[in-house]
C-alpha cells in the first residue's frame, strides 16, 4: 500500500491484461520491493511497534503486580482517604486515593489557571509581535523559542527546590492577601485561622503552572505558526490591525489545537511528582481550601511513600500508579488526537 | 520608521490631546521611536501610581503583588494614552501586543530568577575538590563545632553520565527508527503509533519509574541499568516527535530524485533524507538529551543512590544528581541543603552545555563551520590513506 504522492521504490511494472486489447481497461501496476528494502521496512515497522509494546507492558505489569491490593481493597481503593497499608492498633489495613485523586486535579486545574492565559500571551509575541532579528543582526524569534525550549529542560527537581525556598516565601504574602480579601469565596477562605500559608495546593499548583508555561508556550506557538498565509494577509489586506488578524484569524483557526495543546498540558501537570512532593506538605484529609496547608497528589504521594508499608503498601502504590497511568493516557491520548487533527487540517 | 500624514493639515500637531484622534495611515507594524518613549514613560508613570497605590494604600504585600499592580496600571494607561493619540483601533492593537509583550516577559522571569538563584547559593560552593570528591566517610548531618569535610559530587556525576548514556544508546536509535517508520515507512498502523508517541510523551516520569520497578528491580536489584531503563522509555517519544518534525520537511524532491537514480528506500533514507535532516535532528536529539539528565521521579526507585563511587552501570546501587538533590532536599539540614544547591548548579550546567551544543550543532550557519571543519579533516586523511594505499 502506497501512500497517495509518495515515492515507488523497486521495480514496477504494469502488466497489460490479456484480452481483446482495448486500450480503456485500467493497467495493473505491481511494486516489487528489492530485499534490502524489504529489510529496512521491516525494522521500521518494528521500531513503530515497540512504541505500542512498550506503552502495553507498562499497563499490563502496572495491572499485574498492583492486583492483590486492588483486590483487597475492591472499588473502596478509589473512595478511601487514608494510606495505611499495615495494620496498626487492631484496624485493619485500609488505602486508597480519596484525597491523592482528588488533589492531583486540584494541582492540575490551578496550574492550568496560571499557565495558559500566560503561554498564550508569549506564544502569540512569539509568533506575531517579535521581530525576526533585533537590530537586523541578532536572531531574536528563534533566541525565544530556544529560551522556552531551555526553560523546559530545566529540571523538575530543580524546580522544586527554588519553589521550597524562593518562591514560597513569596507566595505567602499573596496567599494571605487572598484569604483575607477574597475569603468569601469558600475555597480561598482559610479554617481555623491558620496563619501559616506553607505546603498548600495552591502553591503546588503556581509551582507546576510555571512547570507548565514552557510546554504550553511552545505547543500553542506551533499551532498558530500554522495559520494559512494566505488567510492571514487577506485579513491584513482588508485594513485589519494586528490585534484584528489574531482575533478573527490566528485564534478561530487554531482554536482546536489550542484545545490539544492545553489538555497536552493537563497531563503533564497530573504526572508530575517531583516538583509537588518537595514543596507540598502531605495531608490525608480532604481540604478544599486550597491556600491553607495540607495538600496531596497521586506522583507526590508514589514520590514520598513508595517503599513503606511492606508488600500491600507496595501494591498499594503500584495501584496509585495505574489508576495516574490510565488518567494521563486518556488525557494524552484524546488531546493527540485533537492536536492531530489541527495539524492534518493544515496539510 | 516614517509614515505619511494623509489627511493631517500642515497645522495639525500629530499628537493634539483632547481634538480627537487623528486619522492617518498606520502600517501594522508600525512602531518607532516615539512609540517606544511613550510606552517606557507610561511604564514609569506606571510604576510611580503603583508605588503610591502600594506604599500608601497597602492593598497587597511582597513584591509579586507589587509587580501585578503595575502591569495592570500599565496596561490601562497604555491604552488610555494611545486611544487619545490615535484612536481607538490603534489603541486596542497597541494593547493586545502591550499584553503579548508582558505575557513574555511574565515567562521570562522564573527562569531568569532561577539562575540567578542556583548562582547566588552555589557558585561559592563550587571548587574543584566539590567536582572530584564524593560523600564517602562524610557524615549526612553536621553537628555544630565539629569540623566536617565538605561532601562532593564526583559519585552523581559519574552516575547521571553512565545512566543517561545508556539510556541514550537504547532510545535515540529507536526514536529515529520509529520516526523514519512514521515519515518514510507509512501504513495502517502509523496513524495510531503517531497517536500514541504523542500520548506517551505526557507519560508521568514516576510512571516510568515504578514500572520499571515492577519489571526489573523486583526480580533482579537496584542499578543505574535500571534507571537508564526508565530514562530510555521517556526519551523515545522526545527524540521521536523531534525527529519527525524534522523529517517532514526534507523536500519530496530530493526522495524522488534518489528513486529515479535508481537507489533503494533504505539508501534513499539513508543518503539523503537523514544526511538533510542532520542538523534538526541533532537539536531534537540533544533537546531530548538535555530533559532527561534532569529526571528524577524514574530513577528515585531504580538506582537507589549511593555516597561512593559505582562504576559498574549493572551491579548495585548507583548515585545521581537529581537524586542526590532529592535526597538532600528531603534532609533538610544545612550542609545537606548545600551539598544539594551545589548539585543542582552542576545538574543546571551539564543541562545547559547539552542544551546549547544542541543548538550549536543544529543552527544553520556555526553547525555548518563544524561540519566543513569535520569534512575537511576527513577528507585530508582520505587523501593521506590514498597516499599510503599508492605507496
Amino acid at each position: 500500500m502506497e501512500r497517495a504522492g509518495s515515492v515507488a521504490y523497486g521495480t514496477i511494472t504494469s502488466e497489460i491484461r490479456p484480452g481483446d486489447g482495448t486500450p480503456l481497461e485500467p493497467r495493473l501496476v505491481v511494486t516489487r520491493r528489492t530485499r534490502s528494502d524489504l529489510w529496512f521496512r521491516g525494522t521500521a515497522y518494528s521500531a513503530g511497534t515497540v512504541v505500542l509494546l512498550v506503552l502495553g507492558l507498562i499497563g499490563l505489569f502496572l495491572a499485574l503486580q498492583s492486583w492483590p491490593a486492588l483486590h483487597y481493597m475492591g472499588l473502596r481503593f478509589l473512595t478511601t482517604p487514608a494510606w495505611v497499608p499495615q495494620s496498626q492498633h487492631g484496624h485493619p489495613a485500609s488505602f486508597g486515593i480519596g484525597v491523592a485523586g482528588i488533589g492531583t486535579v486540584i494541582v492540575a486545574v490551578i496550574a492550568l489557571v496560571v499557565a495558559v492565559p500566560f503561554s498564550f500571551g508569549a506564544a502569540l509575541f512569539i509568533s506575531e509581535y517579535a521581530p525576526r532579528t533585533l537590530l537586523g543582526v541578532l536572531p531574536f524569534k528563534s533566541a525565544l523559542t530556544s529560551v522556552v525550549d531551555l526553560m523546559a529542560a530545566v529540571p523538575s527537581i530543580i524546580y522544586g527546590l527554588w519553589g521550597l525556598l524562593v518562591l514560597e516565601p513569596h507566595m505567602i504574602g499573596l496567599s494571605r492577601w487572598m484569604s483575607d480579601h477574597l475569603g468569601f469565596i469558600p475555597i480561598l477562605k482559610v479554617p481555623r485561622g491558620d496563619s501559616i500559608y506553607t505546603g498548600s495546593f495552591f502553591i503546588g499548583g503556581v509551582l507546576v503552572g510555571i512547570m507548565l508555561l514552557p510546554i504550553v508556550t511552545s505547543l500553542s506557538r506551533e499551532i498558530f505558526s500554522l495559520t494559512p498565509v494566505a488567510e492571514r494577509e487577506a485579513a491584513l489586506s482588508l485594513g485589519a490591525s494586528r490585534a484584528r488578524v489574531i482575533r478573527d484569524v490566528v485564534l478561530p483557526f487554531g482554536k482546536g489545537g489550542l484545545v490539544g495543546a492545553v489538555m497536552l498540558g493537563l497531563g503533564r501537570a497530573l504526572g508530575e511528582a517531583i516538583a509537588v512532593a518537595t514543596v507540598i506538605s502531605l495531608s490525608f484529609v480532604h481540604n478544599w481550601h486550597i491556600v491553607s496547608p495540607g495538600a496531596n497528589s497521586i506522583p507526590a504521594l508514589i514520590a514520598d511513600l513508595f517503599g513503606s508499608g511492606g508488600k500491600l503498601g507496595r501494591e498499594g502504590m503500584l495501584a496509585a500508579g495505574l489508576v495516574l497511568f490510565v488518567f494521563t493516557l486518556v488525557v494524552n491520548t484524546l488531546a493527540s488526537v485533537v492536536v492531530g487533527r489541527t495539524r492534518a487540517r493544515t496539510r | 520608521m516614517t509614515t505619511t500624514s494623509v489627511n493631517s493639515t500642515p497645522g495639525q500637531h500629530r499628537f493634539h490631546l483632547g481634538q480627537g484622534p487623528a486619522h492617518r495611515r498606520m502600517r501594522p507594524r508600525e512602531f518607532g521611536p516615539t512609540d517606544i518613549v511613550l510606552a517606557g514613560l507610561t511604564l514609569l508613570a506606571a510604576i510611580c501610581t503603583a508605588w503610591i497605590v502600594f506604599d500608601q494604600l497597602t492593598l497587597l504585600s511582597g513584591m509579586l503583588g507589587f509587580v501585578v499592580v503595575t502591569a495592570a496600571v500599565f496596561l490601562l494607561y497604555y491604552y488610555v494614552l494611545n486611544r487619545q493619540l490615535l484612536g481607538r483601533r490603534a489603541a486596542s492593537d497597541r494593547l493586545m501586543g502591550a499584553v503579548a509583550t508582558l505575557a513574555m516577559a511574565a515567562i521570562m522571569t522564573p527562569l531568569v530568577l532561577m539562575v540567578g538563584f542556583l548562582f547566588e547559593r552555589g557558585a561559592h560552593l563550587l571548587s574543584w575538590h566539590v567536582l572530584t570528591t564524593t560523600q564517602q566517610g562524610v557524615p549526612l548531618v553536621c553537628v555544630p563545632h565539629q569540623h566536617c569535610a565538605q561532601a562532593g559530587v564526583f559519585h552523581a556525576i559519574v552516575g547521571t553520565a553512565e545512566q543517561v548514556g545508556f539510556a541514550m544508546l537504547l532510545g535515540v536509535p529507536a526514536g529515529i527508527l520509529t520516526a523514519v517508520y512514521l515519515n518514510e515507512v507509512g501504513g495502517r498502523l502509523a496513524h495510531w503509533v503517531r497517536v500514541i508517541v504523542t500520548a506517551m510523551s505526557g507519560l508521568p516520569a514516576i510512571v516510568a519509574g515504578i514500572f520499571i520497578y515492577s519489571i526489573w528491580v523486583l526480580k533482579f536489584h537496584f542499578s543505574g541499568f535500571a534507571g537508564s531503563l526508565a530514562l530510555a522509555i521517556l526519551l523515545l517519544p522526545t527524540v521521536t516527535r523531534g525527529t519527525e518534525e524534522v523529517l517532514k520537511i526534507v523536500p519530496g524532491d530530493l526522495r524522488e530524485a534518489s528513486a529515479a537514480l535508481g537507489a533503494p528506500q533504505w539508501r534513499t533514507v539513508w543518503s539523503v533524507v537523514l544526511p538533510t535532516a542532520r542538523s534538526g535532528i541533532l537539536t531534537a536529539v540533544m533537546l531530548g538529551i538535555a530533559v532527561t539528565i534532569g529526571e528524577t521521579a524514574p530513577l528515585l526507585f531504580t538506582v537507589f543512590g549511593s555516597t561512593t563511587t559505582n562504576w559498574n552501570l549493572f551491579g548495585g546501587p548507583q548515585a545521581s544528581l537529581p537524586f542526590l538533590i532529592w535526597e538532600m532536599v528531603k534532609l533538610a539540614s544545612k550542609s545537606t541543603i548545600d551539598l544539594a544547591y551545589t548539585a543542582a548548579l552542576v545538574l543546571f550546567l551539564l543541562v545547559f552545555v547539552v542544551f546549547l551544543s544542541g543548538r550549536i550543532l543544529g543552527s544553520p550557519w556555526l553547525g555548518s563551520a563544524v561540519r566543513s571543519l569535520a569534512n575537511r579533516r576527513s577528507a585530508r586523511r582520505r587523501v593521506a590513506l590514498e597516499e599510503v594505499a599508492d605507496r
